[in-house]
């Protein structure tokens, strides 16, 4: 999915900045959390959650960026990263990751996984668990569903295929000019 | 007119693979007039077929059959269900490798009596020479097209040499430039020149590289001596009650099974699957493999000593434009024992998109220091390594007790522990790639660990003694007279270059012999 696809979604649900405010009851990490839904503040997108409950995709973007965060990305691309779990078959499972790690950040002395305000906090938590089949699985999903969509690319500087402009042969394949 | 040959045709040569091992001899044993049948596997994918998508890329091409890993070696960890990184297409490999093409030094066709006694390593010397392969090389070359070959020029530098070249040259490096290459820099052999495009390993769109499937495949059709039956794998190899081979029995793209006879069988299906196909292929005869009286049918895995060093400047570099690998630093090619180990290494310009760098530059890594590194991509410069690993008898591909593939056989195990011959080579080549990054101005710079294996090599490997190896000087199995091994598997030791060049040659090599002697009615 991509950022136009969660924008018109937003649009046709008429969700405005002041209804998503107004509806929420929880904020985390820049998103806004309604009944079934997450949301930009800006309502520049939103993804309804259809199986996990929206608290629990909340957390997981959460954990994504957790895992690999740019801080120059935005939600929404965590959020594509992961939706593929927001599944009635995955659940389950996702469900009670999440309450694991909810349940390591209690014990760490946190009310939730989302409620521990610093990184390095959250960090310590999902080191103390990186080597669960959980972890391993949303750490390995990332890998491909984060990085490979084409709308991040332009935030790393690549330029993905060439071939449809000719190749970089006269447009800087040697262009290096500061050695 | 594309030859069709019958099943029960007896008198045909038939190749199993068609990389650059099995694609050349075809063609080759076509142009002689030889009647060839060759079965691939994979799919015919062509320039306006392939995917400038990394991943899409890999999904259309790759072998992804189910395979397992054991040993110490980083890869089984980082990617236990995928030793390797090689293609399932007509043309095999000749699609994805990037075009390095270099003659071994003389010295390394003799490696156990150049660096003698090496503990643990079960090292031989080849049974052909220097001299033997240059007239072969010479025609492998032109075949190629290898830039600063003939009179052919070398390519231009990209950014991400030339950022290679002043880190190499400040710290006194003399063998620097853009590398021999099967990638045109002018127009050759009814092929374009090189667009600076990238994605060389996804197969090349404008076919400024070579590669089998759209030069030697088509070529070897045309003489109307060669067919191609592409989607066709083949599960075993038969013999009579004489010991000859008399052909193979083979899936086709719906799972019908059709038995192809020959006269002769050439192996030509990488390093995995050719030791996998004789064990498969154990008959009363021969219970424990095809042409494996030596017992070293598997034996002997080699993959080179690989991996690769990543540097993030101050300012961009944008490493992934232009042709992926012309740039090379030679000078730790040579033998210097005195570096604490035997054999060379190569230090060659590589390049990884975006998303197989979050796949390969540090796998399982996460948190900032991780994607800090990922933050400096168009920034960062990147080479690999390749030097010669030493042949193990403990490394090997044996076939699986517990995993089978789609067609109900025994699935391939890759077993693989480094060496400490191989570990003390990395280590030299980290430091000496992470010290030319810093000598061209890196802040930071990572060792980044081998990815899935290109460079399968020596598990059917050439001797002079059939106690020692399974085939000799020709290819051509000790044991049994009608079968060859044409490809990177009949490798000796490995030596510190791409091996693509070497096998093509061999090809060429064998493909006179077995004509030569199916003339004098010898095959």
């Amino acid at each position: 999915m991509t950022t136009k696809t969660l924008s018109r979604e937003a649009d046709c649900r008429g969700l405005t900045r002041r209804q998503l405010i107004s509806r929420s009851f929880a904020a985390s990490a820049g998103m806004i959390i309604g009944t079934g839904y997450l949301a930009a503040p800006d309502a520049a997108w939103a993804y309804e959650a259809t199986a996990l409950k929206p608290e629990t995709m909340a957390t997981l973007v959460r954990m994504a960026r957790d895992i690999y965060p740019h801080d120059r990305i935005g939600d929404e691309y965590y959020v594509v990263a992961v939706k593929g779990y927001d599944t009635a078959e995955a659940a389950a499972e996702i469900e009670a990751g999440i309450a694991a790690l909810n349940a390591a950040a209690q014990g760490a002395g946190f009310a939730s996984y989302a409620d521990a305000g610093w990184e390095d906090d959250r960090v310590a938590i999902l080191r103390g668990m990186e080597n669960s089949p959980f972890f391993q699985k949303i750490r390995g999903g990332l890998v491909t569903g984060f990085y490979n969509q084409k709308e991040v690319w332009p935030y790393f500087g690549y330029e993905g295929e060439s071939f449809s402009k000719g190749g970089y042969i006269d447009r800087g394949f040697d262009d290096i000019n500061w050695l | 007119m594309v030859a069709k040959f019958d099943l029960n045709d007896d008198s045909v040569v038939l190749v199993i693979g068609t990389g650059s091992g099995g694609g050349v001899l075809a063609n080759e044993l076509a142009q002689k007039g030889v009647k060839v049948v060759a079965l691939e596997a994979g799919g015919r994918y062509l320039p306006e077929d392939y995917i400038n998508d990394e991943w899409e890329s890999f999904g259309q091409l790759a072998w992804t059959d189910a395979r397992t890993t054991s040993g110490d070696w980083r890869v089984a960890k980082d990617f236990p269900g995928l030793p390797a990184w090689i293609v399932k297409a007509v043309g095999g490999t000749s699609i994805h490798w990037a075009g390095a093409s270099l003659r071994f030094q003389e010295h390394e066709w003799k490696a156990r009596s150049t660096y003698g006694h090496v503990a643990g390593a079960n090292l031989i010397d080849w049974p052909i020479d220097a001299a033997e392969m240059a007239p072969w090389y010479d025609k492998a070359e032109a075949k190629l097209g290898v830039t600063r070959t003939g009179d052919r020029p070398g390519l231009p530098g990209n950014n991400n040499y030339k950022v290679l070249e002043k880190g190499a040259l400040a710290l006194g490096l003399k063998e620097v430039h853009t590398g021999r290459m099967a990638i045109n820099s002018i127009d050759y052999d009814d092929r374009m020149s090189c667009q600076q495009t990238g994605f060389c390993f996804q197969g090349c769109k404008w076919g400024a590289k070579w590669s089998a499937a759209y030069t030697d495949i088509p070529r070897g059709e045309a003489t109307g001596n060669l067919e191609v039956r592409d989607r066709c794998h083949v599960l075993k190899i038969e013999h009579d009650d004489k010991g000859r081979v008399t052909g193979a029995l083979y899936a086709d793209k719906d799972g019908n099974q059709h038995f192809q006879k020959a006269r002769v069988v050439c192996v030509a299906g990488n390093s995995i699957e050719s030791p996998r196909l004789l064990l498969n292929s154990a008959s009363a005869m021969f219970p424990d493999g095809l042409a494996n009286s030596s017992g070293q049918v598997g034996r002997n895995y080699m993959r080179h000593v690989t991996g690769s060093v990543y540097a993030v400047f101050e300012k961009p570099v944008r490493m992934w434009r232009g042709t992926t690998m012309a740039g090379i630093v030679q000078d730790h090619a040579r033998f210097d024992a005195s570096r604490g180990f035997v054999g060379g290494y190569e230090l060659e310009t590589l390049s990884l998109g975006v998303p197989f760098m979050a796949a390969f530059l540090d796998p399982g890594g996460w948190g900032r220091g991780f994607t800090s590194a990922m933050d400096g991509y168009e920034n960062m410069a990147g080479m690999w390594i390749v030097g010669e690993d030493m042949p193990q008898e403990t490394n090997r591909i044996t076939l699986s007790s517990t995993v089978k593939d789609q067609y109900g056989q025994p699935a391939p195990d890759v077993h693989f522990d480094d060496h400490p011959n191989d570990i003390a080579m990395r280590n030299h080549a980290y430091k000496l790639g992470q010290e030319i990054y810093m000598a061209a101005g890196a802040t930071r710079s990572f060792p980044t660990p081998p990815y899935p294996s290109t460079h399968n090599l020596g598990t059917n490997r050439m001797a002079e003694n059939p106690r020692d190896g399974v085939v000799n000087k020709h290819g051509q199995s000790h044991d049994i007279a009608n079968l060859f091994i044409s490809d990177g598997s009949q490798f000796t030791t490995g030596a510190s270059e791409n091996p693509t060049l070497t096998i093509v040659a061999l090809a060429i090599r064998q493909a006179e012999f077995i004509a030569g002697e199916m003339g004098k009615q010898a095959l």
